[in-house]
């Protein structure tokens, strides 16, 4: 693999906190990667300490094979996309875009024409004119954009940049960040708390807890496989109930509570566990409510609804299961013919050992 | 209602004398009492053939214009400073710059007079005026400074760093344009304070005096008293104006800023 960024033995201390504790970690040429977690959790200074905006206290990172230490953020080869956005409220678009060509040698016409062309890419040809402090919180995010992306940077480093704008917006402004990173090929490191945007944009992810990793892999594999329970309730929802393992080998035997013993293979413990008592993990949408008349051949357990929340397309119901200790989350979707059920139903919940995850404690 | 009548009352005891200035500033007659003798403009023709005014105020624009120049300077220098996360002893280093605030000015004024000429043995002059109008100064501009520094989103130096501009030109081509304003307004407003300070000026000034200290020798002699008022006069003009575009050019810092207006200093 084409690596660009390596970070290794990272650590940060403010006084005595400890913000980063030994981080290491590869970035790959052209790929869109993000640094995801709970505010707090050390992603951003991870991010700044990438830009040149914090020192670590203790280890080494090297961009494209270059070491950065005590190289300034100006001389590096990364252009940031601030949360904030710091668009220059002096400035015009145009000039807010071409300021970083200001020690560019090229001509006064080839750098109009490189804004120009900047503007044109994040939809934006024909504001260069317009007062910076005019534009909207959407325009704002393409003018940083562009600000950063003129100058062709190896690493495009975002900082949270879509918590500001409303949702519809920040769904549209995913799918042209995801356009755009393909188009120009530059390495993208997001920085989010959402795991959302996280798993819709990333090519891989890593999830930090605390100013550790907690787990560096793809969205799929981060979802159906996360290695403990911190990353398995924090990226989407997951109900977890008590097992015991009883017979491990390439085929593990769980005694799962409430539902019942069942082998699942080794490769659903992503995170290892060993003998003895573990927690289980069922995502909402791989269980389902088994209508009147309907028949499968999965394994089926009896349950009463507790709450049913409706979502339009989907509904969650919270159905209670003898020797479940929480009512288990169930996601269903709304197709024709399924009856949204009343609290107090009896209901029969079906399960598959296939979508279980073995997670230790 | 009653209360409105108290405040009115008390602006009108507090401002009256003001308004008496310009009055008998062109009053035809020496004697400054009602009733008014006729309309002259006389008083203010005798300000432009008196030598020793003209040097009075030329003394008052030289530490004025250096008063608010330096003081200016070393308060960017201190609100930058203050801006910063903490450094070691920041507390205390700005706590004893914004001292001068709450000093009585006698005592500046008396305490640099000793140490100027008793300990050092310097001769006193406009700059040992200038030096402690900078003193004097520097909280106001400080005040005036930190606002502007406030409403700054720090990431805009830090994005102009990462454009490729160093520190000191990311300060040049960032934060100066957005602070101008609060510079502007922190130049007018230590201008203003320095133009009609008397203790200080009056304590240390050498041979010549300032434009203050000039109108209260004036004040000797009952013959001249309309004269001053037609200085004075000047003066209030000139301070309105100048503390007004401070203020105009704070309000728009904000506005550039985006900020709302919390109270602010005048």
């Amino acid at each position: 693999m084409n690596e660009l960024i390596r970070l290794r033995g990272i650590h940060k201390f403010y006084g005595d906190f400890h913000a980063l504790k030994g981080i290491n970690l590869t970035i790959r040429k052209g790929e869109f990667f993000s640094l995801l977690g709970p505010s707090g959790c050390g992603k951003t200074t991870l991010l700044r300490t990438i830009a040149g905006f914090e020192d670590p206290t203790e280890g080494t990172l090297s961009i494209d094979g270059r070491d950065m230490r005590r190289v300034p953020a100006n001389e590096r080869p990364t252009n940031m996309v601030f949360q904030s956005y710091a668009i220059f409220p002096h400035l015009s678009v145009a000039e807010n875009v071409g300021f970083g060509l200001r020690k560019d040698p090229r001509s006064k016409d080839e750098k109009t024409r490189a804004v120009g062309r900047a503007l044109e890419m994040v939809g934006l040809a024909g504001y260069g004119t317009r007062r910076a402090t005019a534009l909207s919180g959407g325009q704002r995010q393409r003018v940083a954009l562009a600000r950063a992306l003129i100058l062709e940077p190896k690493v495009l480093l975002l900082d949270e940049p879509l918590s500001a704008l409303d949702k519809k917006m920040r769904e549209q402004m995913q799918v042209e960040l995801i356009r755009l990173q393909r188009h120009v090929g530059i390495t993208f490191i997001l920085v989010t708390h959402d795991q959302e945007e996280a798993l819709v944009m990333s090519d891989r992810i890593a999830v930090m807890f605390e100013g550790e990793i907690g787990q560096l892999a793809d969205p799929e594999t981060l979802y159906r496989r996360p290695v403990s329970k911190k990353v398995a309730s924090f990226i989407g929802m997951m109900n977890f109930l008590d097992g015991r393992v009883t017979a491990e080998g390439p085929s593990i035997a769980v005694e799962v509570a409430g539902l019942g013993r069942c082998e699942v293979p080794a490769e659903q413990a992503p995170g290892g566990i060993s003998a003895g008592a573990i927690t289980v993990g069922i995502r909402p949408e791989t269980l389902a409510i088994l209508y009147e008349g309907e028949t499968t051949d999965r394994r089926v357990v009896d349950g009463v609804v507790d709450e049913v929340v409706y979502y339009g397309d989907m509904t969650y119901y919270d159905v209670r299961v003898d020797g479940v200790e929480k009512p288990l989350t169930i996601s269903m979707k709304n197709l024709i013919g399924r009856p949204v059920l009343d609290v107090g139903a009896a209901t029969r919940v079906v399960w598959d050992a296939r979508s279980l995850v073995l997670l230790a404690g | 209602m009653t209360l409105r009548f108290y405040a009115v009352a008390y602006l009108i005891f507090l401002y009256a004398p003001i308004a008496l200035l310009p009055i008998f500033a062109f009053n035809d007659g020496t004697i400054i009492a009602f009733p008014l003798q006729g309309f002259t403009t006389q008083w203010f023709g005798e300000l432009r053939t008196t030598p020793a005014l003209h040097e009075a105020v030329k003394n008052s624009l030289i530490i004025a214009v250096s008063s608010a120049v330096i003081a200016t300077l070393l308060g960017i220098c201190a609100a930058r400073a203050g801006q910063m996360e903490t450094f070691p002893g920041k507390g205390g280093v700005i706590g004893f710059i914004m001292l001068p605030l709450v000093l009585p000015e006698i005592i500046v004024a008396v305490s640099l007079l000793v140490v100027i000429v008793r300990v050092m043995g310097l001769p006193l002059g406009n700059w040992t005026i200038i030096l402690a109008h900078v003193l004097i100064c520097m909280p106001f501009c400080i005040a005036v400074l930190n606002g502007a520094f406030a409403g700054l989103d720090k990431s805009m130096e830090e994005a102009a760093m990462d454009l490729g501009q160093s520190r000191w030109g990311a300060f040049r081509l960032v934060t100066l344009p957005l602070i101008a304003p609060g510079i502007v307004s922190s130049l007018l407003i230590s201008f203003t304070i320095s133009l009609d300070e008397f203790i200080i000026a009056f304590f240390l000034s050498g041979n010549s005096p300032t434009m203050p200290v000039y109108i209260w020798g004036l004040l000797r002699f009952p013959e001249k008293l309309p004269v001053v008022m037609a200085l004075g006069t000047i003066l209030v003009a000139l301070s309105i104006v100048l503390l007004t575009i401070a203020e105009t050019m704070r309000r728009r810092g904000l506005r550039r800023a985006g900020l709302k207006d919390t109270g602010g200093f005048l």
